[in-house]
């Protein structure tokens, strides 16, 4: 069962959303619902599982309905209709009383432009989800320290936010957001606001920390590259509509619809496949004539980039393996290039 | 439905009851200013051409009765309120009049000191300027005694509605859309309408002058912690959302500090008006330095009236320096300017 689960999630700003679903429902555009009646669609139809551990990117431009569709998760937005699950918990049946709770004790979350409380100090502000849970001072400034230290501003717990630089400023945000140790994660547009080699950077750290923490993350951008590199699965919003769920590979090499192939047209190819889904399965090569005779083993989830240089230069084969070094397949030159081709 | 309502329905509801006013107020006009015959109306127009005796809404009629209806039925209730009001008064009053004056200067010196974190410039200033208000003229010293007790009091009254108040319109809309035309209105209405209302609810003295005060002076308040709270940066505020935090602790913990800038000038904006109002006051023998520069006008006397205007003026510096420094303390608290030097330990 996911971890989060949205089912058929409709959400209309307006007036009266309710009097404006039905015609969402039967399918009426964006643009002719605003036309008729002043209202507008912020999720239309949306139905997503999120399983436990992975990191989920929801992917748009600007007004796509990202930003909405992760308020729901934590309920800041309420929907028009449809259902939110986590853990097996349908979330819309909580009572107020409880939505605090369960935002508490289950999820955290990143904002874009950092949103820290600029009267508290460094130590206070990642210690806040902590003091809403009720821990004593010593207990949650132990835990605060600890998560300070995890993101490298050892140092800095006494400063102001605004002391800090942008990238410092987040990484307050993210160990904020780690110290109540929820399972949970929410990020919307954590690192859309820092200067590309930061964001990179940052990039970086949330991938490490994640890799050991493994928490359900849900990560909110509008950059193609940064979604397919942090994410386990890529949802693609157009107009409050989810046009496409899948991996890295899914959306690059079988774009749903022509909004996906205009997004993912300017990719550097090489970056995001993987040796596993470029390479021609035994089957396939069982057939030809002539064996390989320059060849190099290579694991199957390494990134076509890494060996794309040797085998032009050698003109060498790749053998694919897996994690035991059993062969899984091979890739030449021509599957190389088949690849790496734009499609029109 | 809705454009039923919003092009037939409400018009025809304004015209109906524009109609019912003009014939209520026909009939209610005396018989010697109306036609013999209401047809007459339509033969003769003349009444086009001034604004006819007859045109003549009666809206007074029904204030005064129902301003003595208050008075016969809710006369002990506005009791409580003068006594309560007089007894806070007369209290303060006495205790600081009773004082010797070099005490009085003493404590406020204290007060400001504490008040406004130890700055030395600021509470030479206030002590200078208590000095100047007795070396004015003697009289003023136990005048302005009593102005500062009446201000003090009206000053607490807004403070102790105002901020909730502002704090209940920045989270509800409606209520917000209900109460500006309100605060409008306190603020637009001439102060003798509610003075002399006050006279006969309270008395003369001064607790109808705190009740103008009040009425004066709440409104920049209400709309500046309004202003503050609805201003907060939303992500922050979000943010608390986000961690789970109850209404109570994202008043108590986000949204009020981030507004105190803003309440703060609110307060200032209320001392200000609290202390403009007292000379007015003056007018219905509110005793207090107000009566002295009405003393100077009513004597044609310029220099006397001047000598107690500025006195009024040191007055509003010493209030406007004790809660600004105090308030700057606070934010200074809430929102550091200054780099804090590095104190951490690994």
């Amino acid at each position: 069962m996911p971890k989060i689960e949205l089912k058929n999630v409709f959400k209309i700003f307006g007036d009266s959303p309710q009097e404006v679903l039905p015609m969402v429902q039967k399918g009426a555009t964006k643009e002719k619902v605003l036309e008729d009646t002043g209202h507008t669609v912020g999720l239309d139809d949306v139905s997503v599982g999120i399983e436990k551990g992975e990191t989920f990117v929801c992917m748009g431009l600007s007004g796509s309905g990202k930003s909405t569709l992760i308020r729901h998760v934590n309920r800041l937005i309420d929907p028009t209709s449809g259902e939110i699950v986590v853990d097996g918990t349908n979330v819309m049946e909580l009572k107020e009383k409880d939505v605090l709770e369960f935002r508490k004790n289950h999820m955290s979350m990143v904002f874009q432009s950092f949103g820290l409380f600029p009267h508290k100090t460094v130590i206070q502000n990642v210690a806040y989800g902590l003091e809403i849970q009720g821990k004593k001072l010593e207990e949650r400034n132990e835990i605060a320290l600890n998560q300070i230290k995890a993101v490298g501003l050892n140092g800095f717990e006494y400063q102001y936010p605004g002391q800090l630089s942008g990238g410092m400023k987040q990484r307050v945000g993210l160990a904020r957001a780690l110290a109540p140790d929820n399972d949970i994660l929410l990020m919307d547009e954590a690192f859309s606001a820092l200067d590309p080699l930061i964001r990179a950077d940052m990039q970086q750290q949330l991938i490490e920390l994640q890799s050991r923490l493994k928490k359900t993350i849900v990560f909110i951008t509008h950059d193609l590259d940064e979604s397919l590199k942090l994410g386990d699965h890529i949802g693609i919003l157009n107009d409050g509509r989810l046009v496409q769920v899948g991996t890295p590979e899914d959306i690059i090499l079988k774009p749903a619809d022509d909004y996906v192939s205009a997004f993912v047209k300017d990719v550097n190819r090489a970056k995001v496949l993987r040796a596993r889904s470029v390479m021609l399965k035994p089957d396939d090569f069982n057939g030809r004539d002539n064996k390989p005779v320059d060849t190099f083993e290579v694991h199957e989830d390494v990134f076509i980039e890494e060996f794309l240089p040797r085998v032009l230069q050698d003109r060498s084969t790749v053998i694919v393996v897996d994690s035991q070094g059993n062969s899984k397949g091979q890739i030449t030159e021509k599957e190389l290039a088949n690849a790496l081709k734009k499609s029109e | 439905m809705k454009k039923t309502i919003k092009f037939i329905v409400i018009p025809f509801a304004v015209l109906v009851s524009f109609a019912a006013l003009v014939i209520v107020s026909y009939r209610a006009a005396r018989p010697r200013y109306k036609p013999d015959n209401v047809t007459d109306l339509f033969y003769d127009l003349s009444w086009l051409s001034d604004w006819p005796k007859w045109l003549d809404f009666p809206l007074s009629f029904p204030l005064n009765s129902g301003f003595d209806w208050i008075i016969v039925n809710y006369g002990l209730f506005f009791d409580g309120i003068n006594n309560f009001l007089l007894g806070a008064y007369t209290l303060m009053k006495d205790a600081l009049v009773g004082l010797p004056w070099p005490i009085v200067i003493a404590l406020i010196i204290i007060l400001t000191y504490f008040a406004s974190g130890r700055r030395v410039g600021t509470t030479i200033l206030v002590a200078f300027c208590t000095f100047f208000i007795g070396f004015l003229s003697p009289r003023y010293w136990d005048k302005c005694i009593m102005t500062i007790c009446i201000v003090f009091i009206g000053m607490l009254l807004c403070l102790i509605v105002g901020i909730p108040v502002g704090i209940a319109m920045a989270r509800n809309k409606k209520l917000r859309s209900a109460l500006l035309p309100l605060l409008d209105l306190m603020q637009t209405i001439p102060s003798f309408c509610y003075l002399i209302p006050g006279i006969l609810l309270f008395g003369l003295g001064a607790v109808p002058a705190i009740i103008a005060i009040f009425v004066y002076a709440v409104p920049p308040l209400i709309r500046l912690t309004d202003l503050g709270i609805r201003l907060v940066d939303k992500e922050v505020v979000e943010a608390a959302e986000a961690f789970g935090a109850s209404k109570r602790q994202k008043l108590m913990g986000v949204q009020l500090p981030l507004a105190l800038p803003n309440i703060m000038q609110g307060i200032n904006q209320c001392t200000m008006m609290a202390l403009a109002m007292v000379v007015i006051a003056s007018m219905i023998g509110t005793r207090g330095i107000g009566d002295e520069v009405l003393l100077g006008l009513q004597q044609l006397n310029v220099g006397m009236a001047t000598e107690a205007g500025i006195a009024i003026v040191l007055l509003a510096i010493i209030f406007d320096r004790i809660t600004q420094s105090y308030g700057e303390r606070l934010q200074e608290k809430t929102q550091p300017k200054k780099k804090i030097p590095n104190n951490a330990k690994n």
